[in-house]
């Protein structure tokens, strides 16, 4: 089974040090408004369809008061469609331009509202950071650093032996040169047997180390084949770099949103291509904050990331469109059970309101996906007997639960007790 | 045994001297594992340059290099949806209503769809769905996803392109309408309106064309006399739980008779109710499903028929057509026709006799009595074919005349008597297109073969009685891309641009009786007002004494017929029902004379059994007028009317057909003039043919009380206790129910569902739809003739038939008490001959069997890996994957209902059926394992069932109620025979069938406390 090692990411630092540019020259511009304030009113409102530098339904609006009067498009956000109705000729083309995409009327925005989005959309495009191929040099410095620190530590500590060594050879010369001098003989021992020689001679030993030898190599055995189609931790690379950790744990997206079939159905379902694009029609690129702890990869390769995911839905991001060209994605399949064992998420996941993690683990903080639990028999029947069964406010089980808890007295009651561990109720 | 009865399955087993029997009584598994035949020839052992020491390195580096090969877990891609349909949720069944007609069976139907892919055939149960499915129509599952279907259009043997096809068809069209020539269009019976409204059109646009109906096994004598009746083309849907008394001559209404399908309405007049059920009196000549289920079952000639049919003509009406019955039938017919007139509107005759003036008697008798259940019965229009008309095409297409040929559905190329001069003419004609399924034998002898889509795939309107609107719905795209329906093709050419699918939309506004399109389509059908009759009126006299006339005695006639399994052989590929054993003659894969025992002795024709359990039959050559059928095999049947023979159509095909489903004789070939009776002559030939017969396997162990059954009289009279009799045993020298008598600690199943299966021997009619829903629903391999023979049949349902001799043992004493004298009635000389005709007139019963999911299980104590448990909801488990293979239980087991998979059945090119090939794998129901080599099988009681009904009630939070849980067998029943659920629910129907005193379980006195009962079979003798 392979694993992924740790991406080598370089310019952590090269991120970090664009967002710092972000906050220039707020009100250096001629436009009136607070452009803080327009900012949280174009994420509430515009956000949908709009971006500052990417078209999305809508065009891009960075800059857009260059291209139209203030005038213009203060009466453009209030009430768009009469504005083309009454045959504006720069309104129409726009219409025309964007796929005939309507916009919602805001007469609920205030005209100080809209100066505030439109200071917001007026503001520069912040210039990239030159400090990036520094950063790269350094962080291949530190890298290096490291090395050699531990390479001086074993070198001094190889040193040091040496050393003892030589003081050895040189103590024993010394002597045998004192022994020499002062005409002292050598005492010569009787020859004794040697201590493997004696052992083999102890058959009591040796019958205890052979049967030591092969009860801890059945040990081995058993253990290497106990462990034979267990797929615990198995981490397959996936075609799409797909990282649970933003989109779950970050993001805090419910796990039954992408699968949803988790309630319904036996299978959790790896969740079609269309559920992605519910928010990847307007998350083209990666824009975590390249400060968080849980960005693993550079922006760049989250990017390419989605791209792919686009290549395969057949979305033409430049267009906004579907271009009805599409390649499935072919995962690789991490939970895996038999064929002879039958498992329904939704009994579990819906009926006894288990959490997703008891069985996965703690998914949200994976950056790659791997099988968390072992899925052998004696793991799942060990929770069989240890879970209590979720009866409260289900009609289903009320007279059940009345009777069972008569009869083992007692009012929990765990799988086992209701008929859990029968063979036929998972293989048939 | 209750009725003091003797019951035998075989005809061997009234042989007192067989080994055969009584080896296949004692044996589970008939066959020993053949070791001698690879240890016992001693020279080739010596021979082999294999030592004992190679044998073993080979073993060891084998076993090293699979251990090897497993740590390597393989890399399984999944792939989703790009976009997900909204209705398609990956593991949940989708159900679509629709409807079904192929020319021969039809049914109002849900189909099961898993991820998209149709996987089973339900029946649709809402209120005013008529016609619930036969085991031909829950196997047609599985011709859709038949290898062999026609994927492209052929011209001339070759792939063409649909333009170059409809370019050359246009072509002719216009050629033949310049000309003047003319152009036929032949299909089966459409029975379609919009389909009709289609054709109209094409004949419209095609001022020389016309249209002929054609059904391969005709009803055209019944509907040249409704029409003579009733001015229109028709067949009377009869409501046969309206009756009474019921006659049939010759009409197998539980098989396959005027379209069939009337067994739900028989079965339910069966049941014995308030001490009533009606009455059945059958005369035919070859043993059929009716004539099974009859209480009073005659057997005679077809010419005999004609004169009964004729006498209780003149009973009922006052008639005086003289007849001349035969001596020994009069009584009989006599009792009948008395019967008849006394019920009067609830008297009911059907006659299945090819003849106008029979048909015609039929509608002035049931007219005469004013039968409720013929006279204001609806009108089916699933047969219309005509023999006049396919005659008169038939010559016009010998003598040249017939410009263009285009056929659909049909396969005269196969289904005609004189299939090669059609053939032949068919070349005479500028073109033949042929739009067809299968690449089959007309399609090979046309110039252009289409191919059409299955009725899954296809967009489709019925009307199977008249007034009543059905909708066929597709639940898959069509798998082959270049196929066509029918419709399509038509609108093409009558240069329509429309769709059929909005054709059908804008046209069922007129049948919808109100109903919306939507709710139609949800539905499967729009309940409408359906047209009924009234009484017949007609020349009934002079009918009579025609047929009267025409009753001509001949040496030998032969009776053909249909069987439950292949019908008129459309699904001959379908190995389902190849392998489906017949009700009546339990024997799979073949078609086959059957013979009475008179007559087989008479022709020194025999059955035999071999050691290995199979039987052997006799050949023969059948001649029909100057037409001969040669080798046909023998089966001895009981009950078969002496001086008449039966052969089955719809075998004997050879084109799109896999090998192994190559077999039988083709009884087409005899088919003359649409008449399925013919004089015959018969001729033994050398050889004896090997039958793949499962009718002396799996037999209990010699064990009695099996079948239980009694009389209608004493089951109004007497107490429970005299014909249903507990077995009892001694404890403590007391006598005490064998049943309160227990070893073992019992199971707790007082909480939650406890399930048990009731089998009513009174409602089941052997149609068999259980076995082959059974086999869908649990993946049940298919084994093949060979394996059969050697009785490794798969079946986890076999429906066993029993035959026993009419009278009693204490008939048979009474009757010997009153010999007086040597000689006349009551003379010992010929008496005691009679007593011995066991065979010659049987009664039959039908006993589906599965696993009786025992509450004190023999298989489970017995085996030694603990692979088969008990569940608390009264199901026996079996655990797949922990079987090794012992067969312990399976020989432990009292009733045979255990299957061991000898090989693996799946991709395995030596069984090559449906699990050998992608697209038959498809019908695979991903809910149930399928099984491997080595282990043992058997009825789970559809457990993937019963959780899912539960799991879907926890998740709604409510109880069950009753009626939702149900097994593919017990869904299938269309009788009511089989009825499941919970007893725990005291309302239930099935707890309240266990309080019934007609119910038993099997061999009781086992003590093995099953959960499937039975219910006592009543007779109204």
């Amino acid at each position: 089974m392979k694993k992924v090692g740790n991406h080598n990411s370089i310019s952590r630092i090269l991120l970090l040090s664009l967002a710092v540019m972000l906050t220039f020259s707020a009100k250096s511009f001629s436009q009136e408004g607070d452009a803080a304030a327009g900012k949280a009113l174009f994420n509430a409102n515009c956000a949908a369809c709009h971006k500052l530098d990417a078209k999305m339904t809508g065009p891009a609006l960075r800059g857009v008061t260059e291209r139209h009067t203030s005038e213009w498009l203060h009466t453009w956000i209030k009430d768009s469609q009469a504005m083309i109705k009454s045959g504006d000729a720069a309104a129409v083309k726009l219409f025309e331009d964007n796929n005939k995409a309507i916009m919602p009327p805001y007469p609920q925005l205030s005209a100080e509202d809209v100066d505030n989005i439109l200071a917001y959309t007026a503001e520069p495009l912040p210039a990239p950071t030159v400090a990036a191929p520094g950063a790269a040099a350094q962080g291949g410095g530190a890298d290096s650093g490291s090395g050699v620190s531990n390479a001086v530590i074993l070198g001094a500590l190889a040193l040091v032996m040496g050393i003892l060594v030589v003081m050895l050879f040189l103590v024993s010369s010394v002597l045998k040169k004192i022994v020499k001098a002062n005409g002292i003989e050598a005492i010569h021992k009787e020859p004794t047997m040697p201590i493997w020689k004696a052992y083999a001679k102890n058959q009591f030993l040796v019958l205890v180390t052979v049967i030591l030898l092969m009860l801890s190599g059945a040990w081995v055995v058993y253990g290497y084949l106990m462990q034979i189609g267990v797929d615990q931790n198995y981490a397959p690379i996936q075609p799409i770099h797909y990282s649970h950790k933003i989109h779950a744990g970050e993001n805090g997206i419910d796990c039954k949103y992408c699968h949803s079939a988790a309630r319904t159905s036996k299978n959790a379902g790896i969740p079609s291509l269309n559920v992605c694009m519910n928010c990847h029609k307007s998350i083209a690129e990666f824009s975590g904050d390249p400060d968080s702890t849980y960005v693993e990869y550079s922006k760049e390769f989250y990017t390419a990331e989605i791209q792919k995911l686009y290549d395969a839905v057949g979305w033409d991001k430049d267009n906004q469109k579907y271009t009805g060209k599409t390649k499935p994605v072919k995962w690789v399949r991490i939970h895996n059970l038999p064929d002879f064992v039958y498992f329904n998420h939704s009994q579990h996941v819906d009926v006894a309101g288990l959490e997703c993690q008891k069985c996965h683990g703690p998914v949200e903080n994976y950056e790659i996906m791997k099988q968390f639990a072992p899925l052998t028999m004696g793991w799942c029947i060990n929770c069989h007997r240890e879970t209590n069964v979720k009866m409260e406010g289900n009609e289903y089980y009320e007279k059940i639960h009345a009777e069972l808890a008569k009869k083992y007295g007692k009012d929990k009651l765990t799988a086992a007790e209701m008929g859990g561990l029968e063979c036929g109720k998972c293989h048939y | 045994m209750s009725s003091n009865k003797k019951y035998w399955k075989s005809v061997e087993e009234l042989n007192q001297d067989s080994s055969i029997v009584e080896a296949l009584r004692n044996n589970e598994f008939v066959e020993a594992i053949p070791t001698d035949e690879f240890l016992g020839d001693e020279s080739t052992l010596a021979a082999s340059s294999t030592t004992r020491r190679d044998f073993l390195k080979y073993v060891g580096f084998s076993t090293a290099a699979a251990s090897l090969v497993a740590c390597e877990g393989p890399v399984i891609k999944s792939i989703p949806y790009v976009v997900q349909p909204e209705q398609i949720i990956p593991g949940i069944a989708d159900f679509y209503a629709t409807s079904m007609f192929d020319g021969f069976d039809f049914a109002n139907l849900l189909v099961k769809t898993r991820e998209g892919r149709p996987i089973k055939i339900e029946n649709n149960t809402l209120e005013g769905a008529k016609f619930s499915a036969n085991a031909r129509v829950h196997a047609s599952i599985l011709s859709l996803y038949d290898s062999l279907r026609l994927k492209e259009p052929k011209m001339q043997g070759k792939t063409a392109s649909w333009n170059t096809v409809n370019t050359k068809v246009k072509e002719s069209l216009a050629d033949a309408k310049a000309q003047g020539k003319q152009v036929v269009l032949l299909t089966n019976t459409l029975a379609s309106p919009s389909t009709e409204k289609l054709v109209g059109e094409f004949i419209a646009a095609n001022s020389t064309a016309k249209h002929v109906v054609y059904d391969a096994v005709s009803s055209s004598a019944a509907l040249d006399a409704f029409q003579a009746a009733y001015g229109e083309r028709g067949l009377i849907d009869y409501d046969f739980f309206k009756a009474d008394t019921i006659v049939g001559i010759g009409a197998d209404f539980l098989g396959d008779w005027q379209g069939g399908g009337y067994d739900a309405g028989y079965a339910k007049g069966r049941v014995p109710r308030n001490g009533k059920m009606s009455k059945h009196f059958q005369f035919e000549s070859n043993m059929s499903l009716a004539g099974a289920a009859a209480d009073k079952r005659i057997a005679m000639t077809a010419a005999q028929q004609k004169l009964a049919l004729v006498h209780i003509y003149n009973v009922v009406t006052g008639a005086n057509v003289s007849v001349s019955l035969d001596k020994k039938f009069e009584a009989e017919v006599n009792k009948a026709a008395q019967q008849l007139k006394a019920s009067g509107s609830k008297g009911l005759v059907v006659c299945g006799i090819e003849d106008k003036n029979a048909q015609l008697l039929v509608l002035a008798i049931n007219s005469a009595l004013n039968s409720e259940a013929s006279v204001g019965a609806g009108i089916r229009q699933i047969r219309k074919g005509s023999n006049e008309m396919m005659n008169q095409f038939l010559a016009d297409l010998k003598a040249g005349s017939v410009h263009t040929v285009i056929m659909s559905g049909v396969n005269p190329a196969y289904s005609l008597p004189n299939a090669k001069e059609f053939v032949d003419g068919l070349k005479k004609a500028n073109l033949s297109v042929s739009i067809t399924l299968k690449e089959d034998e007309t399609a090979l002898a046309s110039t252009i073969a289409i191919g059409t889509t299955h009725y899954l795939e296809s967009w489709n309107d019925l009307m199977l009685t008249k007034g009543t609107y059905s909708l066929t719905q597709p639940t898959i795209n069509p798998l082959f891309k270049q196929t066509k329906q029918l419709q399509e093709i038509l609108l093409d050419w009558t240069g329509n641009q429309t769709s059929y699918y909005d054709y059908l939309k804008a046209n069922s506004g007129t049948y919808s009786s109100g109903m919306s399109w939507n709710k139609i389509v949800h539905d499967g059908f729009a309940v409408g007002t359906p047209a009924t009759i009234g009484t017949a009126s007609a020349d009934f006299g002079s009918a009579a004494s025609a047929l009267a006339q025409s009753a001509v005695k001949v040496p030998m006639e032969l009776v053909l017929y249909t069987k439950t399994g292949l019908g008129d052989g459309q699904q001959a590929n379908n190995p389902w029902l190849q392998e489906f054993p017949d009700p009546i003659t339990r024997v799979s894969w073949d078609n086959y004379v059957t013979v009475s025992k008179a007559d087989a002795e008479a022709k020194d024709l025999v059955n035999f059994h071999v050691a290995n359990g199979g039987l052997n039959g006799s050949y023969v050559t059948l001649t029909v007028d100057g037409v001969k059928l040669e080798n046909i095999p023998v089966i001895i049947q009981p009950g078969q009317a002496i001086g008449t023979i039966g052969l089955a159509f719809g075998y004997g095909k050879k084109a799109a057909l896999k090998e192994e489903m190559q077999v039988g004789v083709n009884a087409y070939a005899l088919y003359k003039n649409f008449n399925n009776v013919q004089s015959v002559s018969i001729e033994k030939t050398a050889g004896d043919h090997e039958f793949a017969c499962v009718q002396l396997q799996k037999t209990l162990m010699g064990r009695g009380d099996i079948i239980k059954e009694t009389t209608l009289e004493i089951f109004n009279t007497k107490d429970a206790k005299e014909w249903n009799i507990q077995p009892m045993v001694s404890l403590d020298h007391n006598p005490v129910k064998a049943v309160e008598v227990d070893l073992w600690t019992s199971f707790d199943r007082s909480i939650g569902p406890h399930f048990n299966l009731s089998v009513d021997l009174n409602a089941c009619t052997g149609c068999g739809a259980c076995v082959i829903a059974c086999h869908a629903e649990n993946n049940v391999p298919v084994v093949g003739k060979s394996e059969i023979r050697r009785s490794r049949d798969m079946h986890w349902l076999r429906i066993d038939r029993y035959y026993s001799s009419e009278t009693t043992f204490e008939g048979d004493n009474e009757k010997k008490d009153g010999f007086d004298g040597l000689f006349g009635d009551k003379g010992s000389l010929g008496g005691f001959g009679q007593l011995e005709h066991a065979s010659e007139n049987p009664q039959v019963a039908f006993q589906p069997v599965m696993c009786q999911h025992c509450n004190h299980a023999p298989c489970e104590t017995v085996c030694p890996v603990a692979a088969t448990s008990h569940g608390r909801q009264g199901q026996n488990q079996m655990a797949y994957n922990r079987c090794v293979g012992t067969r312990y239980c399976a020989n432990n087991c009292p009733y045979k209902v255990r299957r061991f998979n000898w090989f693996l059945y799946s991709k395995n090119n030596e069984f090559d059926y449906h699990m050998n090939d992608d697209l038959g794998r498809m019908v695979l129901n991903p809910d149930v394992n399928v099984r491997s080599r080595g282990v043992m099988e058997k009825c789970s009681m559809c457990i993937q069932m019963t959780q899912l009904t539960i799991l879907t009630a926890k998740r709604e939070g409510r109880v069950i109620k009753d009626g939702e849980f149900q097994t593919a067998c017990s869904a299938a029943c269309s009788s009511g025979a089989m009825v499941f659920g919970d007893i725990n629910d005291k309302e239930s129907k099935v707890a309240k069938l266990l309080e019934d005193d007609r119910m038993y379980h099997l061999l009781e006195h086992v003590g093995t406390k099953p959960n499937v009962q039975y219910h006592v079979k009543v007779r109204n003798t």
